[in-house]
């Protein structure tokens, strides 16, 4: 993207305009000079203790007073009742994994980090959780294997998520 | 009891899909709609209704429907521009559907179109990969389309032993199509080899398994029964519409994690939905269509919607793919204009080109465009497309008929 800012920038000085000759096509293109940073900012208010308990290693679902029915992601409202009443409750963290994937290809956001695997899994609570499996080898990864759940620091970032971890398989 | 009118498509009109650097969103729209026109013999002031589907984000206008409306000249008729994701112009016909069907208008069109080459690459990963629950799918683990449709594939491979080589055969069949019909993005026969030796993108799915990034357009007119007498002898008739909506997040979705079956819960009650409206039973689906376009963004999605549409018994798509049953002259053809693998997925006007390419089989035109080889025999004259937004977001399942509804 950036080199095409330069050749836009050089196509201005030396012919007055962002004009392109596209690569593939050789089609003209007029290269827009209004780039739009996008970061988006949301609320965490209601499920502020998820955030809390990543921070003291815990891994919080919430479930329905009224009802019983169990949140993960976390939510402060079930639209089953409707209520908001919520017992917050951390996971054991035991969980078996029921399909997984490794990106390659990744967001332009993401292409600092190794390939990585991301895989949901069912939790003892019988909620799924999907995250990345940190494993050393995929070639070990098996259909429903046992798959421990824990918050950590992610690199090089340092901020705190969570991810899976084989447990020692039966 | 509130009645709905008859509501038959009149024309359709279809873009060359690919890399479209030579127009812009508007011009782009123009060339499916002025298609659309001529199909039907209609002008641009004869419509009462612009729906627009253009998902979005990618381009530059921020108004597309009112950029289409002025430079396809229905000004100043009302229009809107609906979402619904990859299913955004599925989602636009139902809204045109029903302002004709309900007598808000007597002639409205749905016109899908999608500029995605407007931002380079890597932008259109990142956003197509937000396509789920943000900030528990994206934010912390960089999830992308391919991904999410893998985690299908995986989930298929450990119930069924599904082999990647059996992907390929729907990559293989897909492209096989995409070279006869002239609007096609890619027009090179491939064979499994050249998909198992592509690089892998998602494991399991490597490029070859996924579609391609997409500009293009396709229009769709429709018209109350009585003007539709008087536009067209072959009025196409909307004889179903299903519509249903599954859960942002992958890991909530009961039948897949539950390793029943590897589907989408939302396409089968869609479809469901609208076999009941149109009298189909859900058990023997295949039997009543001539003809059917389902959603491939990938291979694996193409194999589930067999299953989905039920069309064949869980884990028994395999065997409708290795039969070659989903080829022309087979028990239901499948994707005979390409599909979105390799005809091309511009994603908000994917669903109107479904529509397109089936109005033109039940016609038998479809040989006009892309020679017998690929025009299926009209025998029950009816068809179906099969649209999903995100992994089984939004579903939607539309039946066309040659045959008027009875109400």
């Amino acid at each position: 993207m950036s080199d095409l800012n330069e050749i836009a920038k050089k196509n201005i000085e030396e012919k007055g305009l962002p004009l392109i000759d596209e690569k593939k096509t050789n089609l003209p293109l007029y290269i827009s000079l209004r780039e739009l940073p996008l970061r988006f900012q949301f609320g965490t208010a209601k499920i502020q203790k998820f955030f809390e308990g990543l921070k003291e290693g815990k891994i919080y679902m919430t479930q329905c007073r009224k009802c019983g029915e169990k949140y993960f992601p976390p939510q402060a409202d079930c639209p089953k009742c409707p209520e908001s009443e919520m017992n917050w409750i951390p996971l054991k963290g035991e969980g078996k994994l029921l399909t997984c994937t490794m990106i390659i290809v990744k967001p332009s956001t993401f292409t600092h980090y190794d390939n990585y695997i991301v895989g949901i899994a069912e939790m003892e609570e019988g909620v799924r959780v999907l995250a990345w499996l940190r494993i050393d080898d995929p070639k070990k990864i098996k259909p429903k294997m046992k798959v421990r759940l824990t918050t950590v620091r992610r690199k090089p970032e340092g901020f705190i998520t969570y991810e899976f971890v084989p447990c020692k398989q039966d | 009891m509130f009645e709905l009118r008859n509501v038959a498509i009149v024309g359709v009109g279809h873009s060359n899909f690919g890399n479209r650097f030579d127009v812009r969103i508007d011009e782009l729209a123009w060339e499916a709609f002025s298609e659309a026109l001529k199909d039907s013999n209609l002008t641009a002031k004869d419509m009462e209704f612009l729906v627009v589907g253009c998902a979005g984000g990618w381009s530059a206008e921020s108004l597309p429907s009112v950029i289409c409306s002025e430079y396809c000249g229905t000004l100043p008729k009302g229009s809107m521009r609906v979402e619904a994701a990859c299913a955004t112009s599925s989602a636009a016909v139902t809204t045109a559907y029903n302002f004709v069907a309900s007598g808000y208008v007597d002639l409205a069109v749905a016109l899908g179109v999608e500029k995605m080459f407007e931002s380079p690459n890597p932008v259109q990963i990142e956003l197509i990969g937000r396509a789920g629950n943000y900030f528990w799918e994206f934010e912390n683990f960089g999830m992308t389309f391919p991904g999410y449709y893998a985690l299908h594939a995986t989930g298929y491979m450990w119930k069924y032993g599904l082999k990647e080589e059996d992907l390929a055969e729907i990559a293989v069949k897909n492209h096989y199509y995409a070279t006869i019909n002239p609007k096609a993005q890619f027009k090179k026969k491939i064979d499994v080899d050249t998909v198992m030796q592509s690089r892998y993108v998602a494991w399991p799915l490597k490029l070859f398994d996924c579609c391609p990034l997409t500009d293009g357009s396709a229009a769709i007119i429709l018209a109350s029964e009585d003007v539709a007498k008087k536009i067209t002898d072959t009025p196409v008739w909307i004889n179903g519409i299903g519509a249903s909506t599954g859960t942002g997040n992958l890991s909530k979705r009961d039948m897949f994690m539950n390793l029943e079956y590897s589907g989408l819960e939302s396409a089968v009650e869609a479809a469901k939905q609208a076999y009941k409206q149109a009298g189909i039973d859900y058990n023997n689906a295949a039997k009543y269509f001539d003809v059917a376009c389902v959603h491939d963004c990938f291979t694996i999605a193409e194999l589930m919607a067999y299953e989905d549409l039920g069309f064949c018994q869980r884990g028994e798509g395999l065997k409708l793919i290795r039969e070659k049953q989903t080829y022309n002259g087979g028990l239901i053809p499948v994707n005979i204009d390409g599909g979105l693998k390799a005809k091309g997925h511009p994603i908000g006007a994917t669903g109107s080109s479904m529509m397109y390419s089936l109005t033109k089989q039940l016609r038998q035109e479809y040989a006009k465009l892309a020679g017998e080889e690929a025009q299926a025999t009209i025998r029950k004259g009816r068809a179906l497309a099969h649209n999903i937004g995100g992994t089984g977001h939004y579903a939607y399942v539309t039946i066309l008929s040659l045959e008027k509804p009875h109400r």
